[in-house]
């Protein structure tokens, strides 16, 4: 089993979504987050002042799949939430030792 | 049928009756008329006064608006007693200072305390101490705004009784006195400000520049080369749904001062209204052509600026004038904020620019455009009451910010500061579950 997690465009959100639904992903966990890499943040303009915005807005999904899923499921994300301009953000992947499902008691594939 | 004549010789009778008086006349209902005009300066006035009233909202939002989420409850109380304690302290001194009777011409000495009120007396002087107070009360809280995020509340308290109470009063019986009992020099001179540019805006608008100047810049607004930093607003969909606020509110501010119910009120609408437009537009572009972008804080303060400008000679300038005070009010604005900024004077709503420096282009305006033509003798007065405002308020506000900073302290602590005079003047947070920076 392993865990993906992927840093991406606020606005890609739904597209994502949709796309690892189609592929049979039944379940992730999603947060707002902030932070930089490459893009190094941007500037803004308040009252003719510019000023520099360090953290950027994110999103960040967080799924667990089978690991014969892995590399489809890396292609469907790219596929989603590529724009091709900087700032595109970064897919993480690693292992998992369990998974227990709360209310069953069922163990790892099973309770993915 | 018998019911019918009946009904129809009861009908007639009032009109027989009168038939036999004489028919009536302008002349000899004059009493019945002047009565019904009284009423309607009655409800003019004070449907006015709660228009300007509504106006302490506008600046609770824009105030807020325009400064960071840790500092939203401190600016709400601010506003709410300035209001709270300016009536008060207006009732009992100012009043009685600006419009009581006056040998001097400097201030009045009657009326304290409402005392030209009497159970079986004339009520007019609560219509007009009602839209005065709200008026007052618009002066002192012009400076809530740019000493916002610094400054300690118990010296803001002492500032709002001594504004009202004192400085906006004596200022104001210099230029009004005489719309009650009193009679003010600068008024014996022949000053245009019909609804204060000048006795409201610049006295407000200097008295905040003293106070941001004696306060001190908000930690971290100027960078250790000097370069302006910006410190964004939390919410500026608030600011702009203050700036419409106060746009509405000067609708009682600039017509009400008539404190009559008469034909003259529609170009007073229209002029206060053509200069708001053309303030906010003029700013917009003004900020398009120097940041590359049409900045929204500066078209808010645009549109305030028109208002600001059209005040004083709303009642004496064409329409036409009207459209020019206001394009210029928008363009002055822009630059003044950018350059108070510059010489780090730290005023996070844009108040000095807006109250101060166009309140006293609109007062000069109100001569410039006078419909009955421009005399020397006029700009020369008009220039002579923006200076007596700027000295008089300026002075008075420096003196005492300087006192309170001397004796109880006039700014929190670094600390507090940073950690946000919400939580440290008044224990709370303006919006709980979130995290505030």
């Amino acid at each position: 089993m392993k865990k993906i997690e992927a840093i991406i465009k606020p606005f890609k959100l739904d597209t994502l979504k949709e796309a690892l639904q189609t592929i049979g992903v039944t379940g992730m966990t999603v947060s707002e987050i902030k932070g930089f890499g490459r893009q190094k943040g941007h500037t803004e303009i308040y009252r003719g002042a510019e000023y520099h915005v360090d953290f950027i807005p994110k999103v960040k999904v967080e799924l667990v799949i089978n690991s014969n899923m892995l590399e489809q499921t890396i292609a469907t994300i790219m596929a989603a939430t590529r724009t091709g301009k900087i700032g595109d953000g970064k897919i993480f992947v690693m292992p998992v030792d369990s998974v227990t499902r709360i209310r069953t008691g069922e163990k790892d594939e099973d309770a993915i | 049928m018998l019911k019918k004549i009946l009904l129809t010789v009861l009908m007639l009778a009032p009109a027989l009756a009168l038939a036999e008086e004489a028919p009536p006349t302008i002349e000899n209902n004059a009493a019945a008329i002047a009565l019904v005009q009284d009423h309607a300066n009655y409800l003019w006035t004070l449907i006015a006064a709660a228009l300007v009233f509504f106006m302490q909202a506008g600046f609770a939002m824009v105030e807020s608006g325009f400064s960071r989420a840790k500092s939203a409850v401190n600016i709400m109380m601010k506003n709410l007693m300035d209001f709270s304690m300016g009536t008060l302290f207006f009732w009992a001194i100012g009043f009685g200072l600006m419009f009581g009777t006056s040998s001097t011409g400097w201030f009045g000495t009657t009326d304290f305390f409402l005392s030209g009120w009497t159970p079986d007396g004339d009520p007019w002087v609560l219509a007009f101490w009602m839209f005065q107070c709200v008026f007052a009360a618009t002066a002192a809280t012009i400076v809530s705004g740019a000493v916002a995020e610094r400054v300690k509340f118990s010296g803001y308290l002492i500032y709002s009784a001594v504004v009202c109470a004192f400085i906006y009063p004596v200022f104001g019986s210099w230029a009004w006195g005489s719309l009650l009992n009193g009679s003010g020099w600068l008024e014996g001179l022949g000053f245009i400000d019909f609804a204060g540019s000048t006795v409201v805006h610049s006295v407000g608008g200097w008295a905040a520049l003293a106070g941001a100047i004696v306060l001190g810049p908000r930690l971290g607004k100027y960078g250790p080369q000097g370069e302006v930093r910006a410190i964004p607003g939390h919410n500026i969909p608030m600011a702009a749904i203050g700036v419409f606020i106060l746009w509405l509110g000067w609708f009682g501010f600039n017509p009400g001062s008539t404190t009559t119910a008469d034909k003259s009120i529609a170009m007073i609408f229209v002029n206060t209204n053509l200069s708001a437009a053309a303030g906010a537009v003029a700013a917009m572009f003004t900020s398009w052509l120097i940041f590359k972008k049409p900045d929204i804080g500066m078209s808010l303060n645009g549109a305030l600026a028109g208002l600001v400008g059209i005040t004083a000679g709303c009642a004496n300038v064409s329409p036409s004038s009207s459209l020019i005070i206001g394009l210029i009010s928008g363009v002055l604005v822009v630059l003044s904020v950018m350059a108070i900024d510059r010489v780090h004077i730290d005023d996070p709503v844009g108040a000095i620019s807006v109250h101060g420096v166009c309140g006293a282009w609109g007062t000069l305006a109100a001569g410039l455009f006078n419909m009955g033509g421009v005399t020397a003798k006029i700009i020369t007065t008009q220039l002579i009451g923006i200076g007596a405002a700027f000295f008089w308020s300026f002075g008075c506000a420096y003196l005492l910010f300087k006192v309170i900073h001397l004796t109880m302290g006039l700014r929190i602590s670094e600390e507090e500061e940073l950690i946000g005079v919400d939580i440290a003047e008044h224990g709370a947070h303006a919006y709980n579950d979130f995290v505030t920076k």
